[in-house]
C-alpha cells in the first residue's frame, strides 16, 4: 500500500479509471477532451481556469497538471497566481455571503 | 539554477560540456531508442529529401549565456568560423542550387568576418536568414547599425524571445536581456522590420523557459502579438515554437533539476510520425565553426559528424553524395518529432 494518500505517480494512471467501467470512462474522456479544445475560449483561458478550480477543489493532481499546461500555453507566472486569486476570492466570498444568513437569523433572534 | 549566469558550462568544466557523457545520459534515456521508433514506421535509415537549407554556425562566441543553450556559447567561448572557411562556404554555394542560407551561432554578429559573409552572400542573391539573439544590437555601439545593415542586404531576422513577461525570459536568458530586447526589437520595427507593408521579416522564436513542451505555434503567436504590440507597441511576422532539446545547457538543467527522465517520457510519449517525416535534418545542411558537416546544429554540438562515405568537411561539399547519406540520429531526436514537430523553423506539421 502506499504510505501516501497521494502519489504523483498516478496521474499518469488517470486513464485507467475506464478500466472498471469502460462506456462511461470513455464518455467522460471524450468530454473532456473537447472542453479543452480551443472555442470560444483560448486554449491558455481554459488552462488558466482550469488552475484555478484545481485550486478551489484542491486536486495535487490537477495543480500540477494544469501548471505544466499553463506555462506550455505561454502563461506566466503572474497570470497563473492572478487566476488563483480569483478562485480564492469567490471561495471566501462564498463564505462571506453566508454571514447573511447570519445576519438574517441574529435578526430573527434577538431584540 | 545549475549555470553561472557569466560563462559557459565548457568554462565552468561542467561534466556534461564534454559530448560522451551527454551521450551517455542520452543513452539511458530508456526505450525505445529513436532510431528504432523510426524502424517501427519506416523511416529508418532516415535519408535526406533534398538540402534546401545551408546553415552555418559562425561561432560559439555570444555576449549572453542562456540556460537552455544547446551550442554552450558564452563570451568565454573563442571558437569562430575563419574568412577561409567562410570562402569555401561560398565556393559549395556556388556550386549548387541552395538558395537559403541560415547564419546561427553564439551571435554569429560577433565573428568579424560577418559582415563581409553576409556582403558576399547578398551579391550572390541568397537568401539570408540571421538568428539574432537582440541584445547584440545594445552590446556596444559598432553594433547599433545592425537594423539598417539587416535591411541593406534584406536579411531576414529571427530572433529568440521566450516570452513577453520579463521574468519568464530574463530567467532563461539572464537578468535585464528582456528589456534589452524590447528595446532592439523597436529599433528593428524603425527600420520597417515586422511591419505589415515591407517585406523586411522579423520572426520570433518561443523556447519554453523550463521543462515543458510549447503549446500550439498559431495561439502562441497571436497571444505574443497581442502583448508585445498593447505593451510595447512592436509588431513581427511570424513566432516558431521550438522544443528544447536535451542536449548541453538544458540537458544539464534537466538533470540537475530532476527533470531529466520525466522530460525524455514527454518527448517519447508526444512522438508524431508526422512530425518524423518534417524533420529539418531531411532538407538541412549544418556547417560547423571549423568546416565539418553535420545533419543539424544540435549534431554538431554533439560532435555527431557524417559517416558512411558521406562528405565530411566543407572543402568537401558534394551535394548530391551528401542528398544520398544516412542522417545521424540519437534519443536527442525525439525534441524535433514531439507533438506539432519542431525545427529552426517552428513546427512542422
Amino acid at each position: 500500500m502506499s504510505k501516501t494518500y497521494y502519489d504523483p505517480s498516478d496521474l499518469k494512471k488517470f486513464g485507467d479509471i475506464s478500466n472498471f467501467q469502460p462506456e462511461l470512462g470513455k464518455k467522460f474522456f471524450d468530454y473532456y477532451g473537447e472542453v479543452f479544445k480551443e472555442g470560444a475560449l483560448t486554449q491558455r483561458e481554459k488552462a488558466l481556469i482550469a488552475l484555478a478550480v484545481s485550486h478551489a477543489v484542491q486536486c495535487p493532481y490537477c495543480i500540477d497538471a494544469y501548471t505544466s499546461t499553463s506555462l506550455e500555453k505561454g502563461a506566466d507566472e503572474e497570470q497563473m497566481m492572478e487566476a488563483i486569486h480569483v478562485a480564492a476570492a469567490i471561495k471566501s466570498g462564498a463564505l462571506l455571503v453566508h454571514g447573511v444568513q447570519m445576519m438574517n437569523k441574529v435578526e430573527e433572534l434577538t431584540m | 539554477m545549475t549555470v553561472n549566469t557569466k560563462i559557459s558550462l565548457k568554462g565552468q568544466s561542467g561534466s556534461l560540456a564534454e559530448v560522451s557523457n551527454q551521450l551517455d545520459v542520452l543513452e539511458k534515456a530508456g526505450s525505445p531508442s529513436f532510431s528504432s521508433r523510426l524502424k517501427d514506421i519506416g523511416l529508418y535509415p532516415l535519408k535526406p529529401t533534398q538540402i534546401d537549407v545551408f546553415q552555418v554556425n559562425l561561432g560559439k562566441m555570444c555576449n549572453q549565456v542562456c540556460k537552455h543553450c544547446h551550442v554552450d556559447a558564452g563570451p568565454d567561448r573563442k571558437e569562430i568560423m575563419t574568412r577561409e572557411t567562410m570562402q569555401l562556404c561560398l565556393k559549395a554555394l556556388d556550386n549548387s542550387n541552395i538558395r537559403t542560407v541560415d547564419l546561427t551561432g553564439g551571435a554569429p554578429e560577433m565573428n568579424p568576418n560577418f559582415r563581409w559573409f553576409v556582403e558576399e552572400l547578398s551579391k550572390r542573391n541568397k537568401h539570408v536568414i540571421v538568428r539574432c539573439n537582440l541584445t547584440i544590437i545594445l552590446a556596444n555601439s559598432s553594433y547599433h547599425d545592425l537594423p539598417e545593415f539587416y535591411k541593406a542586404h534584406n536579411v531576414e531576422v529571427v530572433s529568440s524571445l521566450p516570452h513577453f513577461s520579463a521574468r519568464r525570459t530574463d530567467s532563461q536568458r539572464g537578468d535585464g536581456v528582456f528589456e534589452k530586447s524590447i528595446r532592439a526589437l523597436q529599433m528593428l520595427n524603425a527600420v520597417g522590420y515586422g511591419m505589415e507593408k515591407t517585406s523586411l521579416k522579423l520572426n520570433l522564436v518561443f523556447n519554453p523557459s523550463g521543462a515543458f513542451l510549447p503549446g500550439d505555434q498559431k495561439q502562441l503567436e497571436n497571444e505574443f502579438k497581442r502583448r508585445l504590440k498593447n505593451d510595447h507597441d512592436i509588431e513581427f511576422n511570424e513566432l516558431y515554437a521550438i522544443t528544447n532539446l536535451p542536449i548541453s545547457r538544458f540537458l544539464d538543467y534537466l538533470v540537475n533539476t530532476g527533470n531529466y527522465e520525466e522530460y525524455m517520457q514527454k518527448l517519447v510519449d508526444a512522438f508524431n510520425p508526422s512530425a518524423a517525416a518534417g524533420v529539418m535534418c531531411r532538407n538541412t545542411i549544418s556547417i560547423g565553426w571549423d568546416g565539418y558537416l553535420f545533419d543539424c546544429d544540435f549534431n554538431q554540438m554533439l560532435d555527431l559528424k557524417l559517416e558512411n562515405g558521406a562528405p565530411r568537411h566543407i572543402a568537401d561539399f558534394d551535394e548530391s553524395k551528401l542528398e544520398s547519406r544516412d542522417i545521424i540520429l540519437n534519443n536527442h531526436c525525439y525534441g524535433c518529432t514531439a507533438g506539432a514537430g519542431s525545427s529552426c523553423g517552428g513546427s512542422t506539421v
